[in-house]
């Protein structure tokens, strides 16, 4: 069985098309990239995937259960997680509160009224765990709106593992981080690799090219090919549409 | 933790004070009023109680609003019904020879749960200005169901007989009882939603007023939590018009009318939304503005607006940010 089956989906803007026919078959553990020029639909898609968006027509299905019309809560609660590629948190927050509440979503009732939340062994445990597995335990006390870009894309990372997912949207997690943070944050995802599904959408080439077990291309909301990392490296339709730009780096 | 820098630890630090800043203010101010009716009375001014317990009503409700508007980012333009629901649970109770105050909170609480959830609910399919305008319109609709309601006077009102009985002792029968019993509620009431706002439901509030949709791709589905503090904030509410009816022994739709509703947002705004003891403070500032104003000018509204306005220009965050600015008290989330 597949971890996530994406059949014939669609949305357009207008006359736009940016979701056009999207078929995908994620499989359980698998690290499927989607890469694509600007524009292309990517953010279009998770937003799809996830349920912040209806789609005008298609499937989308987690684990063989039909989740096309379930909101974007009942997704996550059945283990569909999402990051965003414009970092949202919550800015009042801490690095540690953000996620214990994401812990909190899965854990135990939200209608509890008089116990004091930040106390909550269970919760912070869960979200420190969360928090060091995005390679930000050490800033879990700071307020989000205090932190670093790249910090805020670990934290990103961090409150989408806390929802415990099975299958993990990334929404180019690494966007606007570079040179060295970029590899440990490369790490971070590898570490992940086989526990949990991931769609990985990114613009680092050398990051899709590290962590991916299959590609996908997507051109102005159509998938062009779909295959391992080297068979997209050497397609020739790939090279023509995307890849060519940046041919001398993947080289 | 070796790698935790000085900054870290001091803000690790100040986000878990021994007694919050909040509750330290709100302990000064409820001192502040414990000790009100006596000096009033030294001073031979016995008048002032009365006037103190309809303040202490106000920031009953102020209080109540704050839960909502300051944690929940929802401005009710429309509490005043709750108010009024309070009133007229009293006016009614008593046509029927029920006088106990719990049996009227009891029923007043239950009235508007029913009220704030029906209206609630249609409300929050709306946000920003469309919430603040569906507010005012289930608000008006309420006074103008009172005002036709012949049988308690309609436009008129109707007064008391007499106060509230508690358990059936006269407690509220002297200006003194009624005023140390409001005191007692007030307290009680600002612990409530101290507790409330700390809790895993305060939590999730909060995160709805900070990003909805961070909270939806978390899990949470953010109509039930809002409504459900709207719910409570509306039953509180209620509570401050029961006060009402026996403070000032007279009901009518005055206490529903839409100035009420702004005055209440005006209190919240005035002491610093998201703090409670703000609010508690801002009823304090508007009502003793409006009796001194008042008293010195028939064009006090126009320089109560001024007021405001210097307010908002030099202290967004109310006097609790003004405190804050001259040094009192701590940051706080
Ligand atoms: N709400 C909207 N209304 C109209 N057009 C939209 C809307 N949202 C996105 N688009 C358009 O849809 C197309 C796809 O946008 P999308 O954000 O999905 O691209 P993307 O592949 O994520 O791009 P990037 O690499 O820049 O993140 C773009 O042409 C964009 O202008
Ligand atoms: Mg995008």
């Amino acid at each position: 069985m597949t971890a996530l089956t994406v059949t014939d989906l669609c949305k357009h803007y207008g006359a736009l098309k940016v979701t056009d026919h999207v078929s995908l078959d994620i499989a359980p553990g698998e690290i499927h990239a989607i890469i694509g020029p600007n524009g292309a639909g990517k953010t279009t898609l998770i937003a799809q995937l996830s349920g912040q968006l209806g789609s005008d027509s298609g499937r989308v299905a987690l684990d063989g259960k039909d989740i096309t019309h379930l909101s974007m809560p009942e997704r996550v609660r059945l283990g569909l997680a999402r990051s965003f590629q414009i970092t949202s948190v919550l800015p009042g927050f801490t690095a540690l509160e953000n996620v214990a509440l994401a812990v909190q979503a899965r854990q135990g009732s939200s209608f509890r009224f008089f116990g004091t939340v930040a106390a909550e062994r269970a919760l912070n445990a869960a979200a420190m765990e969360a928090l060091h597995e995005a390679g930000l335990d050490h800033r879990a006390q700071i307020p989000a709106r205090s932190l670093s870009h790249g910090e805020h894309r670990r934290l990103e990372l961090a409150i989408a593992l806390a929802t415990k997912p099975r299958v993990l949207l990334l929404d180019e997690p690494l966007a606007g981080v570079g040179g060295e943070d970029a590899e440990t944050f490369v790490e971070n995802l590898r570490r992940l690799k086989g526990r949990l599904t991931m769609v990985l959408i990114e613009h680092d080439m050398d990051a899709v090219f590290a962590l991916a077990d299959r590609v996908s291309v997507l051109v102005y909301g159509r998938i062009i090919a779909t295959g391992a990392p080297d068979a997209i490296r050497s397609d020739p339709e790939v090279r023509a549409a995307y890849l060519g730009e940046e041919e001398q780096e993947i080289a | 933790m070796t790698d935790m820098t000085d900054a870290t630890r001091v803000t690790a630090a100040a986000t878990r004070p021994a007694l919050s800043g909040r509750v330290k203010a709100a302990l000064t101010l409820f001192v502040l009023f414990a000790l009100m009716p006596p000096l009033a009375s030294a001073l031979n001014d016995p008048f002032y109680v009365l006037i103190g317990t309809r303040i202490l009503a106000y920031a009953i409700a102020a209080l109540a609003l704050d839960l909502i508007l300051g944690f929940g980012a929802m401005v009710s333009f429309g509490h005043a019904a709750y108010l009024g629901l309070g009133t007229y649970a009293v006016a009614i109770l008593s046509g029927f020879g029920i006088n106990d105050l719990l049996v009227q909170i009891l029923a007043a609480t239950a009235m508007s749960a029913v009220f704030a959830a029906v209206t609630g609910a249609i409300s929050l399919r709306t946000r920003g200005v469309y919430f603040i305008m569906i507010t005012l319109a289930f608000g008006q609709m309420a006074f103008f169901f009172f005002i036709s309601l012949s049988a308690y006077g309609g436009d008129d009102g109707v007064a008391l007989a007499s106060r509230s009985t508690l358990l059936g002792m006269e407690v509220l029968k002297t200006d003194f009882g009624l005023y140390y019993t409001t005191l007692v509620m007030l307290i009680g009431l600002f612990f409530l939603c101290h507790r409330i706002t700390k809790s895993r439901f305060g939590r999730v509030l909060t995160g709805i007023r900070e990003n909805p949709t961070r909270m939806e791709a978390i899990g949470f589905a953010p109509f039930r939590y809002q409504l459900t503090a709207f719910v409570i904030s509306g039953c509180i509410t209620a509570m401050a018009g029961v006060v009402l009816a026996n403070q000032a022994q007279f009901v009518s739709p005055a206490f529903m009318s839409w100035h009420k509703s702004g005055e209440l947002i005006v209190m919240v705004v005035l002491g610093g939304p998201g703090t409670l003891a703000g609010p508690i403070a801002g009823a304090v500032a508007a009502l003793l503005l409006e009796e001194w104003l008042g008293a010195l000018s028939e064009h006090w509204k126009l320089f109560f607006g001024l007021f405001l306005v210097l307010m908002v220009l030099f202290s967004p965050n109310g006097i609790t940010g003004l405190l804050k600015k001259l040094g009192f008290g701590e940051k706080q989330k």
